[in-house]
């Protein structure tokens, strides 16, 4: 007879997914691991996972395919990296995961699946930090080193971090609204789990002084489909993603942040958004015109 | 015919969207994302798989860029050649199918 299943749902983004599992010690390093995004909520999305002798974490690239008609949309989605290999079916909302029992492979999992599923909801993962600083969130991206993390460590008292590596985006009513995950980077720290409108994205560089600077729309999108999370090779989900992006791009102000690593840079990432309202005219949606 | 006569048609396999007067591309095949200045933007949109290339220089470039048509036909068969490597563009000496996106 099967061994039953234990299931704890996690909630990322407000996307409440089941997760189950045989394995009783598995089942507690995913509450672990996911503490604070635990839900009650109705699942909308299921993945049962089983253990496996994989290999360890793999640095291999992950392979992100369509099985199946995609012209029907009768497809499975497989995802294979050295240490997981999974399978999603978007019609049913169902998927299986065949992984050893250690939790980096889980969080990739998890980013892939969520990935997915925004793509066609109009949203994506972005490789950023991001917090909420008087009801708005703040996203700061840039290659690694640049200074995600150490914005996050700069933060005042009062900043609520949502992430310091991974930053989760959906559209709302009039632009788009940031999310905490748990997926953390150098901080080793998971985000709270709450939301707030997007003010604005910073690109990061570090340097003498802190400074803002403007850049094209052009320049934005290149930056930002840079550091977006995408894996899937799927013609439909890229065209849709570079849609968004576009929109995104027209919705939100993007700027280049360089910055001198002390706690002085959050001064100009508070006065940004007060300047910003000064400087240019929101519709009367409250969305921001792009410059 | 003409002996070297080029014809090219945008791949079905990426997206494009132009902004700001650059067109951003993107190979779905692979996650490479392009952008293309004006000039390359304006090949890239006139390249229906019909219209020979140097008539695309000729018309679409020299009429809307002040340069020299022999110097523009090397830039932009150079391009192509760089564009088609990428996937981005499909090449051939004979007319071809729309491939539009």
């Amino acid at each position: 007879m099967a061994a039953a299943r234990k299931v704890a749902c996690v909630e990322i983004g407000g996307i409440p997914i089941a997760l189950s599992t045989c394995d009783e010690r598995f089942l507690d390093l995913l509450r672990q691991r996911y503490d604070g995004f635990l839900s009650s909520s109705r699942p909308e999305f299921e993945l049962e996972f089983d253990l496996t002798d994989t290999g360890p974490v793999s640095d291999d690239d992950v392979r992100v395919r369509c099985e199946g008609d995609a012209e029907d949309n009768k497809k499975d989605w497989l995802i294979e990296r050295g240490d997981f290999c999974a399978r999603w079916d978007p019609r049913t909302g169902r998927g299986s995961v065949r992984q050893n029992a250690n939790p980096y492979s889980l969080d990739s999992v998890l980013r892939i699946l969520h990935s997915l599923i925004l793509a066609e909801r109009g949203g994506f993962l972005l490789h950023a930090a991001s917090a909420i600083c008087d009801g708005r969130a703040y996203l700061f991206s840039g290659v690694s080193g640049a200074g995600k993390t150490t914005m996050t460590r700069l933060a005042p008292a009062g900043i609520t971090l949502l992430t310091d590596e991974i930053s989760y985006l959906r559209p709302n009513a009039g632009g788009y609204a940031a999310f905490g995950t748990p997926f953390a980077g150098e901080l080793a720290k998971a985000g709270e789990n709450c939301t707030a409108p997007v003010s604005a994205l910073f690109f990061l560089e570090q340097g003498p002084e802190n400074r803002v600077d403007e850049l094209t729309s052009a320049e934005a999108v290149r930056r930002l489909m840079r550091n977006i999370l995408f894996f899937a090779e799927d013609h439909g989900l890229v065209e849709k993603l570079l849609a968004t992006a576009c929109d995104f791009v027209a919705k939100v102000p993007i700027r280049r942040l360089t910055f001198y690593p002390d706690a002085r840079v959050w001064d100009l990432v508070r006065n940004f958004d007060r300047n910003f309202d000064r400087n240019f005219a929101r519709n009367s949606e409250g969305v921001p015109e792009h410059a | 015919m003409p002996e070297n006569c080029i014809y090219i048609a945008r791949s079905s396999a990426i997206a494009a969207r132009a902004l700001a007067g650059e067109m951003m591309i993107m190979n779905s095949a692979n996650s490479t994302f392009f952008t293309l200045n004006e000039v390359a933007t304006t090949i890239f949109q006139a390249a229906d798989g019909r219209t020979p290339l140097r008539e695309i220089v000729r018309d679409k470039i020299c009429g809307q860029f002040e340069v020299d048509l022999d110097e523009a036909q090397a830039d932009a068969e150079q391009f192509v050649a760089e564009l088609s490597g990428h996937g981005i563009l499909i090449v051939s000496n004979q007319p071809l199918a729309a491939e539009a996106p």
